[in-house]
C-alpha cells in the first residue's frame, strides 16, 4: 500500500523557500483526500440506499397485497366472544312417545341498555317501569347516568312489551335476540323435564341451559349442533301423563295427602311411560329451592326419583319369590304364621294385632300380608341371599334413569344386616328405595323374570337383561298378586277387565329425629302390574302421610288410599294404552255346545 | 468600475431564491406531500364528526384544527426546504436539544390523558407530545456525528449518537412509548447501515433488538397484551383490530360511499391510528393504494435521489429522514391490516393531530431540503460553476 502524506516534504521545503504558507499545502492534501473518501463512500452508499429503496417498495407493496387481500374476504359479524367460542343459542326440542312436543324454544328479545347511547335517561327510566312495574326507578336512573356502557333489563320480552319499549323511543334501549324454552303443557311432567334457564349471555344470542330433570341430563345432547334440531323423544305418553296426573291429584287431595307419587312403567322394555309427583311445579316458572327446612318439602322434589321411603308390605313379594325360585316353597306349602313372633328383643306382630296363624298357604301370606309368614320365609332364604336377591333386583343401587336427580335417589340401607334386618327388610322396613326402584323390581319379577333397566327415552327393543327368577315363578307370584286384589287387602283395586295384581304397603315413616316411627303418619304403597296373566305395565302409586277421614276412624292402609287411586288410574288409562279389556265371554249354554259337536 | 461610476443595477451573485429552489427542490415528492395533506382534509370530514359528536364540538371542529395545523404544517415545510443544508443542520441542532430537554422532563410537567402513558404535555389548547419533534433533530444530529466520523481526525461520532439514540430510547420506554424507542432505534440503524456498518455488527444488533424486545414483552403488561393479541389467529372483532379489520372488508374496492362508514362510530382512533381503516370503508381499497403509492414515492424517490448525493451528512441525515417518515406510515398501515402488532403510531400527514402534522411538516421539509438538487462534482456540474 502506499502511503500518501498529507505533508510531503518536498513540496513542503519548496514552499517555504518560496515564503510560502506550508499549510495551505496540507489544507489542500486533505481536501482532496477527502474529496476521494467521499466518491468511495458514496459508490459504497448508492448500494446500500437502492438496497433500502427496494426494501421499502416492497414493504409497502405487502401492506398493499395484504389490504387488497383482505378487501376482498367477507365481513365478518361482530361477536360478543371470539370465534373459537360462539354463542350457540339451538336447543332440540323434547317430544313425547309419540312424537307430541312436551319442550320447544320461543323466538322472544332480551331486553339492555347501552346509557352513552341514551337521550333522556330519565324519561327512559319512568317509561319503563310503565311497563315493567317491577323495576325500580332510582335504580334504573342510577345505571343509567352513572359510569355503567351497558346493562341488562329483561331477560324475555312479550311482542307487546317490546312494541311498548320500541313506543319509547330510546336510542340506549337495544333488543337481542333470544330463544327462550318453552313448556306448552305446563306443569305435566315437570319433575321429568326439569326446566332451563340462560347461560352465557350476548347481545345476538345465548345460551339455554338445562337445570334440572331430562334438560339437564341430556344438555350436551340437546345443545349439540351436529343433530340439527332433531328432538328427543322420551318414553313418556303425554295423554296418559295428564291422565295420571290428574287422578293422582284428586287421588292425593281427597286422601288428604301432603304428598304423592307415581310411576307407570313398560314391564318388558323398562320404558317409563308416565311418572308424577306432587306436587309440582311449572317448568316454564320454576320455583326457587327452598333455603331452609327440608328440600323434600320443595315442589321441585322428585318423590318418585329421590324419594326414599320404606315401602312395607310390597316387599313380601320379593321373599316369596326368592323362596319359590330357591324351591323352599310351593304357592300351597304352609308355613309358619302364628303372631306375635318373638325374636330376641324384637316382637313381630301382624296389622292390628291380629293373627292368622298358628299355619297359613305361602299365598294366603300374600294375600293376607302376614308379616310374621313372610318373616319366617325369610329367615328360611337367609340374610345372604335374601340381599343378593334384592341386588339383582336392583334395589341397592340408584335407578339408572336418565334425570340429574337419579343418583340422589340411592337406597338407605341397614349399616349391618342381622337377621332382625333380614325379617324387617322381608316386609318393606329398615330399608328405603324409590317408588321408581320399587317399580323397576316389580316390571324384573313379573315380566316373566328378565331384569329391566328404567329409561325415559323411547327403546321399544331393549337388550334382554339378566333373568332373576325363572317364568314359572313369575307367573305364581302374579297369581299370588292377583290374590291380593281378588281377595286380599287389595279388593278396591279390581278394575274390570283389565286383571290389576299388586301388593299394599302400608309402612310408618321413621320420625324425623331417627327415633322410632310416627304413630299417625304412614307411606302408602301399591305396586301393580295387568293385565295378570299378560303382563304388560307395572304401576306403582304412593301417597306420603294420607288419610282417609270418611269413615269413622282414619283409614291409613293402603287398601283404602292407594289402592283406589291406583285402580283409577288404571281405568283410565288403560285404553289410553291400547289394553283391550278382557271380557269374559258369559257361558254359552251346554246344549249349544254339544249341539255344535 | 462602471457600475459603480453609473450606478446600474447591481448584478445578483447567484440565482433567484425561488427559481432556484423551483429548479431543485424534488416536485413529485412536494406534490405527493400536499397530496397526502388533502387526503388527510378529505378523512377528517369522514372520521372526526362522531368524535366532535362525544365531545361536544361541532361536526367540522377538528377538520377545521386539522386545517389550520395544516397550513401552519405547510408553511413550516416551506420554510424548511429553502434553507441550505448547513442552516437546517443548525437549527435542528437547537430543535433536539429542546425536544430532548422537554422529553427528559415528561414524568414532571407531562400528563397521560388518561391513556396509561405519560407522552403528552398539556397546553391548554392543544397538546405537544415532543417525541414527535426529537425524531427529525435527532435523525440530523446522528447524522451530523456519523458524517463527522468519517472525516480525518473527526470525533468518534458513531459511538457518541449511539450513546444518544440509548439515552432516548431509555426515555421513550419509561414513558412508556415502544413504538417512538422502536423508531428512533430504527432511524438510527437506517442511517449506520448507509454510513457503512459491518454486515456483522448488523446481525449483531438485530439480535440485541430482539432479546429488547423479548425483555419488554415480559416487564410490560401494555406491551404484552397488545403483541399476544397479535399472535393470537383468532381476531376478536369487538376490539380495535377487529373493527378496523372489519371496516376494511366492508369497504371491499370500492368503498361503501362517501359518508356512509359505519367504523368511525366504533373506533375511538379513528381519526388518529386508525383513520386508513376509515379511508378504506368509505373509498375503498382504491384510496388505500392511493396513499400508499404517495408514501413510496416519497420514501422511494427521497432515497434514489440521496444516491447522487456525495456529502456524507446530507446522505445520511436524507436517508434517517426518509426511512423515519416511510417507517412510520408503514407500521401504522401495517397494523390496521394486521401485518403488525398494535402500535400506537399515526399516519404522516393524514392522521389528526396538531403535532404529528408540525412535526411532519418539519420532517419532510428537511428532507426535501436536504433532496434538493446541487452540484455534486460530476462534470456538468463542474462546467455550471465554472461558467458562472
Amino acid at each position: 500500500m502506499i502511503r500518501t502524506p498529507l505533508r510531503p516534504l518536498a513540496r513542503i521545503l519548496d514552499a517555504r523557500n518560496r515564503g510560502e504558507n506550508p499549510d495551505a499545502i496540507e489544507r489542500e492534501n486533505l481536501r482532496l483526500r477527502h474529496e476521494e473518501m467521499r466518491d468511495k463512500a458514496r459508490s459504497r452508499a448508492e448500494g446500500r440506499l437502492l438496497v433500502l429503496a427496494v426494501f421499502f417498495f416492497c414493504a409497502f407493496s405487502v401492506v398493499g397485497a395484504r389490504m387488497g387481500i383482505l378487501a376482498g374476504t367477507t365481513v365478518e359479524e361482530p361477536r360478543a366472544s371470539t370465534a373459537g367460542n360462539t354463542i350457540f343459542a339451538g336447543r332440540a326440542d323434547i317430544v313425547d312417545r309419540r312424537g307430541r312436543v312436551l319442550a320447544t324454544n320461543l323466538s322472544t328479545h332480551s331486553l339492555y341498555a347501552q346509557p352513552p347511547h341514551m337521550i333522556d335517561p330519565e324519561r327512559a327510566a319512568h317509561e319503563l317501569v310503565g311497563i315493567f312495574p317491577d323495576l325500580d326507578v332510582d335504580r334504573l336512573i342510577k345505571d343509567f347516568t352513572g359510569k355503567r356502557k351497558f346493562l341488562w333489563i329483561k331477560k324475555n320480552l312479550s311482542p307487546e312489551q317490546m312494541q311498548k319499549v320500541h313506543d319509547i323511543g330510546d336510542p340506549g334501549l337495544l333488543f337481542g335476540p333470544r330463544e327462550m324454552r318453552l313448556y306448552p303443557n305446563g306443569r305435566l311432567a315437570s319433575h321429568v323435564l326439569g326446566g332451563a334457564s340462560y347461560g352465557v349471555e350476548g347481545v345476538s344470542s345465548a345460551e339455554v341451559i338445562g337445570v334440572a330433570g331430562v334438560e339437564k341430563a341430556f344438555d350436551t345432547w340437546l345443545r349439540d349442533p351436529a343433530r340439527d334440531g332433531q328432538p328427543l323423544r322420551l318414553s313418556l305418553d303425554l295423554t296418559v301423563q295428564a291422565a295420571l296426573e290428574r287422578v293422582l291429584d284428586g287421588g292425593m287431595k281427597l286422601t288428604n295427602a301432603k304428598g304423592a307419587a307415581a310411576v307407570l312403567m313398560d314391564a318388558d322394555t323398562g320404558e317409563i311411560i308416565s311418572l308424577a309427583s306432587l306436587p309440582d311445579f311449572d317448568p316454564n316458572d320454576r320455583p326457587r329451592p327452598l333455603t331452609k327446612g327440608d328440600q323434600s318439602d320443595s315442589p321441585l322434589f322428585n318423590r318418585a326419583v329421590q324419594g326414599l321411603y320404606e315401602l312395607g308390605s310390597t316387599f313380601k313379594i320379593f321373599a316369596v319369590s326368592q323362596a319359590m325360585e330357591l324351591g323352599l316353597v310351593e304357592p300351597d306349602t304352609m308355613v309358619d304364621a302364628d303372631a306375635p313372633m318373638k325374636w330376641g328383643r324384637y316382637t313381630i306382630k301382624e296389622f292390628q294385632g291380629k293373627n292368622y296363624g298358628p299355619l297359613l298357604s305361602v299365598s294366603d301370606v300374600i294375600a293376607k300380608s302376614s308379616n310374621v309368614g313372610t318373616a319366617n320365609i325369610a329367615l328360611d332364604i337367609g340374610g345372604e341371599r335374601q340381599q343378593d336377591f334384592l341386588e339383582s333386583l336392583g334395589l341397592f343401587e340408584p335407578t339408572a334413569i336418565e334425570l340429574v336427580e337419579g343418583p340422589t335417589g340411592k337406597p338407605i340401607l341397614p349399616a349391618n344386616w342381622s337377621e332382625i334386618v333380614t325379617i324387617t327388610t322381608s316386609y318393606g322396613h329398615g330399608m328405603s328405595a324409590s317408588p321408581l326402584h320399587l317399580a323397576t323390581a316389580y316390571a324384573s319379577l313379573l315380566n316373566g323374570g328378565t331384569k329391566v333397566t328404567p329409561t325415559l327415552l323411547a327403546n321399544p327393543d331393549p337388550e334382554p337383561g339378566p333373568r332373576v327368577v325363572s317364568e314359572r315363578v313369575s307367573a305364581a307370584a302374579r297369581k299370588m298378586l292377583r290374590r291380593v286384589v281378588t281377595d286380599g287387602t287389595a279388593s278396591l283395586g279390581e278394575v274390570e277387565g283389565y286383571q290389576v295384581a299388586g301388593k299394599t304397603g302400608t309402612a310408618d315413616k321413621p320420625r324425623r329425629d331417627g327415633r322410632g316411627y310416627y304413630n299417625d303418619k304412614v307411606i302408602n304403597t301399591f305396586s301393580s302390574v295387568f293385565p295378570a296373566d299378560d303382563p304388560q305395565y307395572v304401576l306403582v302409586v304412593t301417597l306420603d302421610e294420607p288419610s282417609d277421614n270418611t269413615g269413622e276412624q282414619p283409614r291409613r292402609t293402603a287398601g283404602w288410599t292407594a289402592v283406589p287411586v291406583a285402580a283409577e288410574v288404571i281405568r283410565r288409562t288403560a285404553p289410553l294404552l291400547g289394553l283391550r279389556p278382557h271380557v269374559e265371554p258369559p257361558l254359552a249354554p251346554e246344549i249349544t255346545l254339544t249341539a255344535s259337536r | 468600475m462602471t457600475e459603480m461610476v453609473y450606478g446600474a443595477i447591481p448584478a445578483r451573485s447567484g440565482e433567484p431564491i425561488l427559481p432556484r429552489w423551483w429548479r431543485t427542490i424534488d416536485k413529485w415528492s412536494l406534490s405527493c406531500v400536499l397530496l397526502l395533506f388533502g387526503v388527510g382534509i378529505l378523512l377528517g370530514l369522514a372520521s372526526s364528526p362522531p368524535l366532535a359528536a362525544r365531545n361536544g364540538f361541532e361536526p367540522f371542529h377538528y377538520v377545521q384544527r386539522q386545517a389550520v395545523f395544516g397550513v401552519a404544517a405547510l408553511i413550516t415545510l416551506f420554510v424548511t426546504t429553502l434553507m441550505t443544508p448547513q442552516l437546517v443542520r443548525r437549527l435542528a441542532v437547537l430543535g433536539f436539544i429542546g425536544a430532548f430537554a422537554a422529553l427528559a422532563m415528561l414524568p414532571a410537567f407531562g400528563t397521560d390523558f388518561g391513556k396509561g402513558a405519560v407522552r403528552w404535555y398539556s397546553l391548554g389548547f392543544a397538546s405537544v407530545q415532543p417525541s414527535e419533534f426529537l425524531k427529525p433533530g435527532f435523525v440530523v444530529v446522528a447524522a451530523w456525528m456519523m458524517a463527522a466520523s468519517q472525516d480525518l481526525n473527526g470525533p468518534p461520532g458513531r459511538s457518541l449518537s449511539l450513546g444518544l439514540t440509548l439515552a432516548i430510547v431509555g426515555l421513550l420506554a419509561m414513558q412508556p412509548d415502544f413504538g417512538q424507542a422502536c423508531l428512533v432505534l430504527f432511524s438510527w440503524g437506517v442511517m449506520y447501515f448507509v454510513a457503512g456498518a459491518p454486515i456483522t455488527l448488523l446481525v449483531v444488533l438485530a439480535v440485541l433488538v430482539a432479546g429488547a424486545g423479548t425483555f419488554a414483552y415480559n416487564a410490560s403488561e401494555h406491551f404484552a397484551r397488545r403483541i399476544d393479541g397479535f399472535l393470537s389467529p383468532d381476531l376478536d372483532p369487538t376490539t380495535q383490530l377487529g373493527y378496523a379489520t372489519n371496516a376494511i372488508r366492508e369497504g371491499g374496492f370500492l368503498g361503501v360511499g362517501v359518508g356512509e362508514g359505519q367504523v368511525k362510530q366504533w373506533l375511538p382512533d379513528a381519526h388518529t391510528d386508525f383513520i386508513i381503516a376509515v379511508a378504506a370503508e368509505e373509498y375503498g381499497l382504491i384510496l388505500v393504494l392511493c396513499i400508499i403509492a404517495l408514501y413510496t414515492t416519497i420514501v422511494v424517490r427521497s432515497l434514489i435521489r440521496l444516491m447522487r448525493e456525495r456529502d456524507p451528512f446530507i446522505r445520511l441525515a436524507g436517508t434517517g429522514l426518509a426511512c423515519t417518515f416511510g417507517v412510520q406510515a408503514m407500521i401504522n398501515m401495517g397494523v390496521a391490516v394486521r401485518l403488525l402488532p398494535a402500535k400506537g403510531m399515526t399516519l404522516p400527514f393524514v392522521s389528526y393531530g396538531g403535532s404529528s402534522l408540525i412535526a411532519g411538516g418539519i420532517m419532510v421539509g428537511m428532507l426535501l431540503a436536504f433532496t434538493r438538487a446541487r452540484p455534486q462534482g460530476e462534470i456538468g456540474d463542474i462546467l455550471l460553476s465554472r461558467g458562472r
